[in-house]
């Protein structure tokens, strides 16, 4: 029994440390830093200074002063500022559309290599993550120049509007070019979980649902895509999230108004070097998704009970 | 009319032809089972009926109507599926609510009539289950009763009992035939089992190789065979290669080479220099270590006992005839207090009355 439980501790221990090294402490120094004064240079504003005379390091901060050290500014800030809230809103609402995109896109996708015979299945889901070969920013670079003014796609797309007689679109640097990226980017993350929920499906359940009356529509809503939820909310969870956070596509492919909330975090902690606010945005973002998810869960086990 | 009508139906896939020409009949009402080993075309012939698969060529009607191009689920017809197909995410009561929810049944009808069904398979406390918390048989009502709630014309059944252990398949057999009587829908049958198909049906279609052998009543199939194949596939048989000698009415002899002459009853067609082959039902053939010879109506042999297995309520003995042929007979081991009447190598006679044997022409 004892030799049982050492062995789980010999096996999970490593990765334990390492998540409460390089995740768990990061992440309390990280709340911590958004209760602090940012530094005349950036950075944080220390609390511990080098003692001129003897050189030993010792704590400033102390029962009597720590007004001065600690402050709910930066959160005073983020909620008195709409400017915030508002990116907020617009960030969800890219990596929901990303979202929403990535799973009309990929469930057909996945369907077809569920269904394909074995040996097409393992081909086609290689192609799926051929990408990952490439270096990700190469691949979003390259989304500029497909997306840019002197590309085929832009030519041909402005002649066939002039066609039609529409002013021609520039298409990069805008919103329409950032949904773009961040579906590309992330359609892998839906097709994989949504093809390894269809595979395991029975087909017997397809000929029941068939045999008892059930149109091709029908079939589908009422048999494969509730059985296909876990695989949705996977797909959701791996590409919603990330989607989210992500500032190297507005970056590289927005415009001046497609900003979202990782440009801002970005922005505080490397541009204007406002450690405690970047620390503010990011618990924020943290917590909102924390309630999100908790939220969906709520609705799911309400939604189990009730059927 | 009859209910369905099966008319010179042909389907192949590729280079193998699955069902060859098959024609039949089921009448409403009727318990009718297609038995055939595996690959013999039952299960295919079973899902033109359903209207997953579309014959090559022939015809298939449906109180007279064509079914060609109509698919599943415009069709009166049901399947309950050997793997059952239950919905996981529905409940017993979902799961039996779907083809009525699918046919457009009133919402506020739909709970009685689920209640009734799940009454007829007395499941009526497993409405709220999941099919996972349900044991084997209990999914198999529920199937069942999925397949019966819009009472379909024509309920088709694929090995429904082939996942279920022994004693619960003999259990559920019985529970089919009632219900069957009960709901008075007409029910189609697939099996391998001939035990379980000479049990549920009023009448069986042998299949082999795409092909009806012979569509009877049990007892018919069981005592009279068409065919050397009917014959061995259906319940244990002896099979013994004989030679017509003489035709007389009512009556005919056959040469069983090595072995001597026997009479049976005349078959049609039969001539002298037919050649053929005698079945004959172990529990047919008398057993013992002299029987009184000369009987008019009887055939007598003797033989050596090749092997003895005791079975508890009977003891098989297979007996080696002159010639080599090993022939299966048995004794019941009722009332004597002994287990076994013969051991390997006992001298023993056969006898048994002409008209037990059934001759086949080859």
């Amino acid at each position: 029994m004892k030799s049982k439980s050492l062995a789980k501790w010999l096996i999970s221990g490593p990765p334990l440390l390492y998540l409460v090294l390089f995740f768990a402490i990061p992440s309390l120094i990280m709340a911590f830093a958004a209760f602090r004064f940012p530094g005349d240079y950036g950075g944080l504003l220390p609390l511990t200074a080098a003692n001129p005379d003897t050189g030993a390091t010792e704590l400033l901060i102390n029962f009597g002063n720590w007004r001065d050290f600690l402050t709910l500014e930066n959160f005073q800030r983020f909620f008195e500022e709409p400017i915030y809230f508002e990116l907020f809103v617009k960030s969800f609402w890219y990596a929901g559309l990303t979202t929403v995109i990535c799973i009309v896109l990929a469930y057909p996708l996945a369907w077809l290599i569920a269904r394909s015979p074995k040996k097409t299945r393992d081909l086609l889901v290689l192609l799926v993550i051929l990408p990952f070969w490439s270096n990700f920013l190469i691949r979003v670079y390259a989304w500029m120049i497909i997306l840019g003014p002197q590309s085929y796609f832009s030519r041909s797309l402005n002649y066939l509007l002039g066609l039609v007689g529409i002013e021609p679109v520039s298409l990069l640097f805008s919103q329409f070019a950032v949904i773009v990226g961040l579906v590309y980017v992330h359609l892998p993350f839906m097709v994989l979980p949504l093809y390894a929920n269809l595979e395991k499906h029975d087909m017997a359940l397809l000929d029941a649902a068939q045999d008892l009356g059930a149109n091709a529509w029908q079939r589908f809503w009422k048999v494969t895509w509730p059985l296909s939820l876990p695989g949705v909310w996977a797909g959701t969870a791996l590409v919603f999230i990330p989607a989210l956070g992500m500032f190297a596509i507005p970056d590289l492919l927005g415009g001046t108004n497609s900003m979202m909330i990782g440009n801002l975090i970005k922005q505080q902690y490397l541009d204007s070097r406002d450690w405690p606010f970047g620390s503010v945005l990011s618990i924020m973002l943290t917590l909102t998704v924390l309630l999100l998810a908790a939220l969906a869960g709520w609705a799911g086990s309400r939604g189990k009970d009730k059927r | 009319m009859a209910l369905l009508e099966i008319r010179d139906v042909v389907k192949t896939f590729g280079d193998f032809t699955a069902v060859n020409h098959v024609s039949l009949a089921v009448e409403a009402g009727e318990f009718f089972t297609l038995l055939g080993p595996s690959g013999c075309g039952k299960t295919t012939l079973l899902r033109m009926l359903a209207g997953f698969e579309q014959p090559d060529s022939g015809e298939i009607l449906l109180d007279g109507k064509n079914m060609a191009g109509v698919p599943p689920e415009k069709r009166p017809v049901h399947t309950v599926f050997q793997s059952y197909a239950l919905f996981p995410h529905m409940t017993v009561a979902q799961n039996i609510a779907f083809p009525l929810k699918m046919a457009g049944v009133a919402a506020a009808e739909v709970p009685k009539r689920v209640d009734e069904v799940l009454e007829d398979v007395r499941l009526q406390q497993f409405a709220r289950r999941y099919p996972h918390e349900l044991s084997g048989g209990q999914r198999q009502r529920v199937a069942i009763a999925r397949a019966l709630v819009n009472r379909p014309r024509l309920l088709l059944l694929d090995e429904p009992l082939s996942a279920l252990d022994a004693k619960l398949r003999e259990q559920m057999q019985i529970e089919l035939i009632n219900l069957q009587k009960e709901v008075g829908i007409t029910f189609v049958y697939v099996t391998h089992d001939q035990g379980e198909a000479l049990a549920l049906s009023h009448r069986i279609a042998v299949m082999s190789q795409g092909q009806v052998e012979q569509l009877d009543a049990p007892e018919t199939i069981y005592s009279y065979p068409k065919s050397r194949f009917v014959a061995d596939f259906i319940g244990q048989c002896n099979l013994l290669d004989a030679t017509i000698t003489d035709v007389q009415p009512g009556r005919m002899k056959v040469e069983i080479e090595g072995v001597g002459t026997a009479e049976a009853l005349p078959v049609p067609g039969a001539q002298v220099g037919g050649k053929g082959t005698l079945t004959l039902r172990p529990e047919k053939i008398k057993l013992g270590a002299s029987l009184p010879q000369g009987g008019v109506d009887e055939v007598h042999f003797k033989g050596r006992v090749h092997d003895c297995l005791y079975l508890g309520d009977v003891t098989i003995y297979i007996v080696e005839l002159d010639n080599g042929t090993l022939v299966e007979t048995m004794l019941p081991n009722s009332g004597s207090g002994k287990a076994k009447f013969f051991d390997d190598n006992d001298l023993v006679e056969l006898a048994w009355r002409f008209d037990a044997g059934h001759f086949v022409l080859a």
